[in-house]
């Protein structure tokens, strides 16, 4: 019998992979490609969908190739996707109408801010769970048929569509089918998170056609069949990336969580079937849902910077070479100094919801040197994750007693150790670095029966790697006093 | 003069002048200064600059001696980033193999464990990233030595059958070239095994191994060899790392 194998795509913020897994849930191979990032003024952040179309058409076949498969043996394909972003396109033509605009992008803060006090937000954030952000798609929809001549009308006649990373690429392999999935539409502010259908008030509310929105389906069951990229394979699952690795590391029950540490960070904690509102800054999002069964929602706590703080220190400060230098150069101290950086890029994210806040370096003495601004690096993605610990577990009302933890950042064996300090709690790696694929795989797996049920899914999960705290309770006090005073120092910058 | 390579002497004499020169240069710069076409130097520079011997700015787009350079002679591959590299090929290699997977590099005459994937079992593990081993009583240490990895001093014994004598570890890492892979059987503690095989990087340099361990009647055969499946899967893992670092597909 030859093998079969399912085929996932990570449609991520700075590189798409395709990765073919195996009946086990182990990689079998991996191809990879980053896409250009536009920075056309501060605070603006881009992507050109047509080029990462192409990446997906090139890295399938290639991801087949290096495990020495046929497209035969595909058993189905899964996506998950960078969430948020936002792309528009000519319905005729798939041309897309300008550049994609990326979750990151801050251009339409001034407009959430005049949103978010008119009449009718109450109800928006009523319906969607979400508080008015820049972060969300719907914004970002207005704001484009605002500055682009004549988008509206055409949009209205249903000429030009709207999708997530996820409606772009399912549009493109199928040749036109203009469908989302519940977790990517649950980040626009326009599903009703209980009904799972667009909300009509709320499309109103933000004056977008319903014409130019795609169908909602369930996360994991078929979509389509593909033409293109993996043509004559079904498309079983499409999850957002951070639901997606909900998923891959087998959060399948209420009170499990784990936090993917990549470009930003993100910590889910599954709720079962029953939406939970956060009262301590937490977003509610939908986790999954499987077809023909009730949704799975989560409590989130999203980070917007954590890994592209690396990033920063790499490309922008050129202190290191490559992100996994950050370790080494800081080793070369014992402690931060006294130095602690907040990466309010874009504003702060969970728990604070501070568009205006903008980042600091604090504690400079001449003392400080890259090694201890290397530490304050990593320190400062463990503190960020203390933050949001804390919310969700003042939200829950029980602590939580280990984090599973996956993304790039979990290489870092620093880093583990500390944010296991901090938390004072264990961090567990799981067998499968890859978590976000690993749960597109999953899903779209489970939808054409390759995998028979989700039990079977959690004896693939094993330990790979944990870390124990050891850090001096007075310690930990006193760092996390410094380090929120230090946040603090964020706030207010931006005036209106 | 027969038996030289003409594209090495000229990636000499453009590192010998990016060396004398100040500053940055531009690639019409170098070109004309070494009477070389345009195409023929841009094919060096590139080469030079996946090795890390050039870097070029990213605004200017002029290019200069890469750190790589400076640091020739100090191993060239941050461990960290061999750990980052390789990480997505070691959990795979736990998975199929059913062991703990370590993967190794020198530091002072030991090897240094950079990765460590606990053996798939949740039973309690601790992660020994950081520690120490003996070269010539391990597999990971005998694939480092028998491609280059300059050898102990002193050979400690810990067992019975740990390799006592220069000859014995001269004609082990004899064998290790011949098959492509090294093991350890009761070498360093009793009732555990270990097999291992050399990642290498661009131009086939060995910049660290990878391996297996356990206990040796399941890594073992009842003649003290190493299963074939396993040694396979560890080779397969290793090449794979290699892949993704630049070595040459053997
Ligand atoms: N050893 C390391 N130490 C610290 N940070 C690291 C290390 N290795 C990678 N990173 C950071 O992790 C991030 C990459 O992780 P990962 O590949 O999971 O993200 P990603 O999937 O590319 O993100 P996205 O999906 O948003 O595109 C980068 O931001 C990088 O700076
Ligand atoms: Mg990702």
């Amino acid at each position: 019998m030859t093998e079969r194998y399912v085929v996932a795509i990570d449609q991520g913020t700075t590189s798409t992979r395709c990765i073919v897994f195996d009946r086990r849930g182990q990689l079998v191979s991996l191809a990879q490609q980053e896409h250009k990032q536009y920075y056309p003024r501060p605070g603006w952040v881009e992507h050109d969908a047509a080029e990462i179309w192409r990446n997906v058409e090139r890295l399938g076949p290639e991801a087949l190739r290096r495990a020495g498969a046929t497209i035969d043996q595909v058993a189905a394909v899964g996506i998950a996707n960078q969430r948020e972003t936002t792309v528009l396109w000519d319905r005729a033509t798939g041309n897309p109408v300008g550049h994609a605009v990326v979750w990151q992008d801050t251009r339409t803060d001034t407009m959430v801010g005049q949103l978010d006090a008119a009449p009718g937000a109450e109800g928006v954030r009523h319906r969607s769970a979400l508080p008015l952000a820049t972060y969300f798609s719907g914004p970002r929809i207005r704001w484009m048929l605002d500055h682009h001549p004549g988008l509206r009308e055409r949009a209205e006649r249903g000429e030009v569509l709207f999708g997530t990373m996820e409606t772009w690429l399912i549009w493109n392999l199928t040749g036109g089918l203009h469908v989302t999935d519940v977790t990517n539409a649950s980040r626009t502010l326009l599903l009703d998170v209980h009904t799972l259908d667009w909300s009509a008030e709320s499309l109103a509310f933000f004056g977008i056609p319903r014409a130019m929105l795609p169908e909602v389906r369930p996360s994991i069951g078929v979509f389509g069949t593909a033409t293109a990229a993996f043509p004559g394979v079904r498309i079983g699952a499409a999850l957002g990336d951070q639901q997606a690795a909900l998923f891959g590391q087998t959060c399948f029950a209420p009170g499990e969580a784990k936090c993917t540490y990549g470009t930003g960070s993100f910590l889910l904690l599954n709720t079962g079937a029953e939406l939970v509102r956060s009262t301590h800054g937490l977003l509610s999002t939908v986790a999954y849902q499987i077809e023909g069964e009730p949704a799975a929602y989560a409590l989130e706590g999203s980070i917007a910077i954590t890994g592209s703080l690396v990033q920063w220190f790499r490309d922008q400060l050129e202190l290191i070479a490559s992100a996994p230098e950050i370790e080494t150069l800081a080793r070369t101290v014992t402690d931060n100094g006294g130095c602690y950086i907040v990466p309010a890029f874009s504003g702060l994210y969970a728990p604070y919801w501070r568009s205006e806040a903008r980042g600091v370096i604090v504690g400079l003495t001449s003392y400080i040197t890259k090694g201890h601004l290397a530490r304050a690096v990593l320190e400062a993605s463990a503190w960020q994750t203390r933050e949001v610990v804390d919310a969700m577990n003042a939200d829950s009302g029980l602590a939580l007693k280990t984090l599973r933890v996956d993304g790039g950042m979990t290489s870092d064996n620093l880093l583990m150790q500390f944010v296991a300090d901090v938390l004072d709690v264990p961090v567990v790696r799981p067998l499968a670095a890859e978590t976000v694929s690993l749960g597109a795989a999953y899903g779209a797996g489970l939808a054409v029966g390759y995998w028979p049920d989700l039990e079977g899914l959690r004896q693939n999960w094993h330990r790979a790697g944990q870390w124990l705290p050891t850090m001096e309770p007075a310690k930990r006090e006193s760092e996390y006093a410094n380090w929120q005073r230090a946040v603090s120092r964020t706030f207010d910058w931006i005036q209106a | 003069m027969p038996g030289t390579v003409q594209s090495i002497e000229r990636a000499a004499a453009v590192l010998r002048l990016l060396a004398g020169g100040n500053g940055r240069l531009s690639l019409g710069e170098i070109a004309r200064s070494l009477d070389l076409a345009k195409g023929t130097t841009h094919g060096i520079l590139r080469t030079l600059r996946k090795v890390g011997f050039v870097e070029q700015d990213r605004l200017s787009g002029h290019y200069q001696l890469g750190a790589a350079m400076l640091r020739l002679g100090t191993g060239y591959l941050d461990v960290n980033e061999l750990r980052s590299r390789s990480i997505n090929w070691a959990d795979p290699l736990a998975s199929r193999s059913g062991e703990a997977v370590r993967i190794g590099t020198v530091l002072d005459g030991q090897v240094l464990v950079v990765h460590h994937v606990f053996r798939p079992d949740d039973t309690f593990q601790t992660l020994d990233v950081g520690s120490l081993l003996p070269m010539h009583a391990t597999a990971l240490g005998k694939s480092l030595l028998a491609y280059g990895a300059a050898p102990p001093a002193s050979l400690d014994r810990f067992t019975s059958r740990t390799i006592g004598t220069q000859r014995e570890l001269a004609q082990a890492l004899r064998l290790v070239r011949e098959n492509g892979w090294s093991c350890d059987i009761e070498e360093l503690t009793p009732g555990e095994a270990s097999v291992a095989a050399p990642i290498r990087a661009y131009g086939g340099l060995v910049v660290g191994a990878i391996g297996i361990s356990g206990h040796v009647e399941r890594l073992c055969d009842s003649r003290y060899h190493p299963l074939p499946h396993l040694v396979a899967t560890v080779r397969d893992a290793a090449r794979a790392v290699s892949r993704d670092l630049g070595a040459a597909r053997r």
